[in-house]
């Protein structure tokens, strides 16, 4: 059914907001690519089976959802009753008809599949009580959870297009310009350039043809809000980019999405297939006499084309390697022609921003950075997923009152923000409120959105190799600050994890990251010293430690550390015993085991299991000279 | 560039074709069906390529090499991937390579002899809540410890053998 005047649309929400009214419960099961990966495929159909049962003998009907991203991953499959908003969690497909039987048809809540709170074990029954939720502010995943992705109706009625019909209806391109501008939305892709002001430049380039293009390359290692948003609501950022384009008075649009996230490209595709099937995509766009329409291009999997020249190229069929900017893409983007490039999570603000006014955006937020951000909670944290909150939550909230505090207890060291652009923050900066400006005075930045917490046992020498490492392999080896810069930091960053660091090392490093910021064509290389730096800056002394005394502070580089198990606390479970990979451990059940150096190769895998924290490091240098003795 | 060793089917690379327009914006997006088809891109195909959309030769050879989803050997029936991102990496990505090696004698990049398997590592796939990730075939591991890879290579060739 094509949509053709203001009337039908609103006709449209009224009948799709009507359509489950008679339902007796929705039943939402998690489907994003976390909780598939813990079998929540299977839960769903046993759902739709036991729904499909039950409601052919009638009465007010089952509906079962298969909904994008929760965010609450290391609890699924996720399963979220509606209208009662009880949250179960850790599903299996096994007990679907029980949970049918006991709580949908008879009231019966089953605390097992409760969320228990970690600090006070405290069972919560309601979605929003669970303080991984309570503490949210969702703008950009605003429908994420709530409605199936591959129905357009599911997303219509919590409101999707109701900013494109006010903006194609009720305003002019300028006052969208306008709108976006009060509302001081900033770019989400992590350089935070301010939206509004990307299209006016755009606007104001010559020429008839012009791009609208979505960032979808979410390329930084730890961040996946950008995924969970096109698997979980494509409806959001096609709408964002409908409006974008009839702002720019673009009729062409291109999302460039990873090859890494097949199931976004499936959902995306079926978005843009129903939205032009409703008239709300293609030509003649809501009988407005607008036309647009989008093409997906599928990555090939280059970290560099999230960078937005090489992105542009990518999208020609060309090899990704970005160009030097002097000429703005705003000005000549892809095909040589005016483009705007806006990230997913940018496009998915746009459609609520038009819907709800630019003031209200911006009256969340701090001072320069107005609204929301979509985070993706990660590492050693005992809550990981994806979270949106208010711009300025301090980084002490969001790790220890959304995440749960760091696993097992262990003691925080420091928080990776901006993936291989970032750095790191230590723990005397954990009240800083994390906006662009605070998380760039602080050596680090906003990027993607990744925050990867990070405990006593991460050591940080082998985080900032670990960057560099990626990053070879990632440079797309145009321009040589970058190519051989990274290639002979590395040789040094070996040196040290492998305990061949010398005096001069940590100058030498600096002096080749001033080289690489200052001579590198793009944004990949000048910003890629950054882990290096951020790490040097707050953690020097493990620098020092692994070249003064050939010691690992962290007891992770293996080639400095060794293990023992502690004889008054080993309590013979023999876990480690079924753990170590290389058959190094000896020891009877209930019988005091231990580590034979020889043929450890100090991976750790031990140490992991143990129950008693019975296993310790030491400097590996130390063990010969006991040895000699 | 010889033809005798890489003899290959040409007939789905020319359907392929059919389905874009003969330029060089199609060219990423014919490659990524033609991988999908033959599970790596054929020499012989390549050729195809560039003259079907009437681009040299060494371009398509640039952009094969460039993008890591593209394989220009043939590789094994199950691909496994273990992701290597930031989380991952803290949470022990590392050991399942290992381990991995240690079950099939290979490293990333690399095919077994039976060509049961080729082992990848993965600049993160996004699942990061569920750290370590390790997908063989189509299935995600999310927690994945290496006492389990064991299970998982068992499993996958269970699944190809039906």
């Amino acid at each position: 059914m094509r949509i053709e005047s203001k009337t039908q649309f609103e006709s449209l929400q009224a009948e799709s907001r009507a359509r489950h009214s008679d339902a007796k419960a929705e039943i939402h099961v998690c489907c994003g690519t976390g909780c598939l990966a813990n079998g929540s495929k299977a839960v769903a159909e046993a759902f739709a089976a036991e729904a499909e049962k039950r409601n052919a003998n009638g009465g007010p009907p089952l509906v079962v959802k298969p909904t994008g991203c929760h965010g609450f991953c290391e609890r699924g499959p996720l399963v979220a009753f509606k209208p009662s908003g009880l949250l179960y969690t850790k599903v299996k497909a096994a007990a679907v008809s029980e949970v049918v039987e006991k709580t949908v048809e008879g009231g019966e809540i089953l605390s097992r599949f409760l969320y228990k709170d970690p600090t006070d074990k405290s069972r919560i029954e309601q979605y929003t009580d669970i303080p991984f939720y309570k503490h949210q502010n969702r703008v950009a995943m605003r429908n994420i959870g709530l409605i199936d992705p591959t129905d357009i109706l599911d997303a219509v009625a919590e409101g999707a297009y109701a900013g494109l019909a006010k903006a194609l209806f009720d305003m002019d391109p300028d006052q969208v310009i306008d709108e976006v501008e009060t509302s001081g939305l900033r770019g989400r892709g992590g350089a935070g350039f301010s939206t509004a002001r990307k299209w006016r430049s755009c606007k104001k380039a010559e020429g008839d043809r012009r791009f609208v293009l979505c960032n979808g390359d979410e390329g930084d290692p730890g961040a996946f809000k950008d995924r969970s948003i096109m698997e979980g609501d494509p409806h959001s950022v096609i709408e964002g980019m409908i409006i974008g384009a009839y702002a720019l008075g673009a009729h062409e649009g291109f999302i460039y999405v990873r090859d890494e996230y097949p199931l976004a490209i499936v959902n995306l595709m079926i978005a843009l297939e129903q939205a032009r099937a409703f008239g709300l995509l293609g030509t003649n766009i809501l009988g407005t006499g607008f036309d647009f329409d989008i093409k997906i291009s599928r990555g090939g999997g280059a970290f560099v084309c999230g960078e937005s020249s090489a992105l542009m190229l990518s999208i020609a069929g060309k090899v990704g390697e970005p160009r030097a900017k002097y000429v703005h893409s705003t000005a000549k983007g892809l095909f040589d022609l005016p483009t705007v490039l806006n990230n997913v999570e940018t496009w998915a603000n746009i459609g609520a921003i038009i819907d709800k006014g630019g003031t209200w955006y911006a009256s969340m937020g701090t001072e320069k950075s107005k609204g929301t951000k979509a985070f993706s909670l990660v590492g050693k944290v005992k809550n990981t997923g994806l979270i949106e909150l208010e711009m300025g939550t301090t980084l002490r909230h969001i790790i220890f009152d959304i995440g749960g505090g760091i696993l097992a207890d262990r003691p925080f060291k420091a928080v990776q923000t901006g993936g291989p652009s970032g750095g790191c923050v230590p723990e005397s900066l954990l009240d800083l409120p994390v906006d662009f400006e605070k998380l760039t005075e602080a050596g680090s930045m906003m990027g993607s959105g990744g925050m990867i917490v990070m405990d006593d046992r991460t050591c940080m020498v082998d985080v900032a190799r670990y960057f560099l490492a990626f990053l070879i392999e990632e440079s797309c080896g145009k321009c040589t600050p970058c190519r051989e810069g990274l290639r002979q930091m590395l040789v040094i960053y070996d040196d040290l994890v492998e305990g061949r660091g010398k005096t001069g090392d940590i100058e030498r490093i600096e002096r080749l990251a001033k080289g690489m910021q200052l001579g590198s064509l793009c944004e990949l290389g000048k910003s890629a010293p950054n882990p290096v730096l951020s790490t040097l800056r707050y953690f020097r002394d493990e620098y020092e430690a692994h070249i003064n005394d050939n010691a690992c502070p962290a007891g992770m580089c293996r080639e400095l550390t060794a293990y023992r198990i502690l004889e008054d606390l080993c309590g013979g479970c023999h876990a480690c015993f079924k753990a170590c990979p290389v058959d190094a451990i000896t020891g009877e059940p209930k019988s005091l085991h231990t580590i034979h150096h020889d043929a450890c190769i100090s991976c750790g895998a031990c140490f992991d299991v143990c129950p008693d924290q019975a296993i310790e490091t030491f400097p590996k240098n130390t063990l010969f000279e006991t040895e000699v003795v | 560039m010889t033809t005798e060793h890489c003899a290959v089917d040409l007939a789905p690379a020319a359907e392929i074709l059919e389905g874009y327009p003969p330029e060089e914006a199609s060219l990423i997006q014919v490659l990524q069906d033609v991988h999908r088809a033959y599970n790596y891109l054929p020499c012989d195909v390549l050729g195809t390529v560039a003259k079907t959309l009437n681009v040299p030769l060494a371009k398509v050879f640039s952009v094969s090499t460039f993008y890591k989803a593209f394989a220009l050997e043939p590789q094994g029936d199950t691909i496994i991937k273990i992701c290597v991102g930031t989380a991952c990496h803290i949470r022990g990505a590392g050991q399942l390579v290992e381990e991995l090696e240690r079950k099939l004698g290979i490293g990333p990049d690399q095919t077994t002899e039976d060509m049961k398997f080729t082992v990848k590592t993965v600049n993160c796939v996004g699942a990061c809540a569920m750290a370590p990730v390790m997908i063989v075939g189509e299935t995600y591991h999310g927690s994945a410890k290496p006492a389990r890879v064991g299970k998982f290579l068992a499993e996958a060739e269970v699944d190809h053998a039906d």
